[in-house]
């Protein structure tokens, strides 16, 4: 990894980069009809899983069985864009000396707690994605931009229990 | 000419843009320094507002596009899904959502981000996600109902108000350009 020798560059203007997200979003409106997401490559991915190991729980379950029909869980659209994201994000971060191993924390925080706390911090969110329909890319960010009243309350939402909440959680981040 | 470019039928087109388009994607999270969940988490305590700033901007010319390239009828809007409105499931998947988020410190997307530049909290983040999914989809049967209460199916803002489509666009280019304001303002003062 060559982050150690090399400083890491600054991190780019968030408006600058937020336009650049903004035209991807458009091209993906543009080219498929669609916009970008994340949660339902692993909704889809869950449901294959437990399509092959009980197939009538899966069917059963009306978060798995719309991502049972058609082509099946494992073409699902969201995967492979997920799959470029990671690809797009290593790119990224190799060009800008970025890349190296770490666990982000805060320094008063030990390592096997942060992630814990990430751990757990992303089931709470696996809910909360699956009775919203989508996260913080499919609901707010592409519901937004299309003007959904769903994506507009989940972004609203999702925030202000954010901000509520972390006066409660300062141990986490300080 | 009018867009969608690509036909729903053709899955390869579909599928190599979806990866062509993810990599633009989370290019552009990283370069804001979204993988970072400190930086993302500064967020919720007012010390850094680039989630707001990447978002709001993303959102605004996502919006902008779409509006005058249909305007323009290049491009053909009933063509373009819009994520369905599932009033109470939305309000609750909030609630959660909102408070993974601040224990995690990443969404979905930026853990990917975090995960692909080799942070290991990001790894954990989308295991955690990964299991919860397998967890909630296995249960969710049991509260059906509630799942798919309040369908209003692709319902938007104007609809909602009853505004021209043009006049919600304007009001969202006010609210971020507030929001931007604002932030500029509260960054500058606690330094």
């Amino acid at each position: 990894m060559n982050g150690r020798q090399r400083p890491a560059r600054a991190y780019a203007d968030p408006y600058l980069a937020g336009a650049g997200l903004g035209l991807v979003l458009l091209a993906a409106f543009v080219l498929v009809g669609r916009g970008l997401g994340a949660s339902g490559a692993f909704a889809s991915t869950a449901a294959g899983a437990v399509a092959a190991v009980a197939p009538e729980r899966a069917a059963a379950s009306p978060l798995f069985s719309h991502y049972l029909e058609g082509q099946g869980p494992w073409l699902e659209w969201l995967t492979f864009e997920l799959a470029g994201v990671m690809l797009g994000a290593c790119i990224s971060a190799a060009l800008a000396g970025r890349l190296h191993f770490a666990v982000e924390r805060s320094p008063t925080l030990a390592r096997g707690s942060r992630l814990a706390f990430a751990f757990g911090g992303g089931m709470v969110m696996a809910a909360g994605a699956a009775f919203a329909r989508g996260c913080t890319s499919g609901q707010a960010l592409t519901g937004g931009a299309l003007l959904s009243v769903g994506g507009w309350l989940f972004l609203g939402v999702a925030f202000a229990v954010a901000h509520a909440l972390a006066p409660l959680l300062r141990r986490l981040w300080s | 000419m009018s867009a969608p470019l690509i036909a729903e039928g053709a899955l390869g087109a579909s599928l190599a843009a979806a990866i062509a388009l993810g990599v633009g994607f989370g290019f552009a999270l990283e370069r804001a320094g979204l993988g970072s969940a400190r930086k993302l988490i500064g967020q919720f305590y007012g010390r850094d507002f680039t989630v707001m700033k990447v978002m709001f901007s993303a959102l605004v010319v996502a919006m902008l596009g779409v509006f005058w390239l249909s305007r323009f009828g290049l491009l053909d809007l009933h063509a373009v899904y819009v994520p369905l409105t599932y009033l109470w499931p939305q309000l609750f998947g909030g609630l959660l959502f909102g408070a993974g988020l601040v224990v995690a410190g990443l969404c979905p997307g930026t853990a990917c981000v975090a995960a692909a530049s080799g942070r290991v909290d990001g790894v954990f983040v989308l295991c955690g996600f990964f299991a919860g999914m397998v967890g909630i989809g296995v249960v969710l049967g049991d509260f059906a109902d509630f799942f798919e209460s309040g369908a209003h199916g692709a319902w938007t803002l104007p609809e909602l108000t009853g505004l021209p489509y043009g006049a919600v666009v304007a009001a969202v280019v006010m609210l971020a350009l507030t929001a931007f304001a604002f932030a500029e303002w509260f960054e500058r003062r606690v330094r």
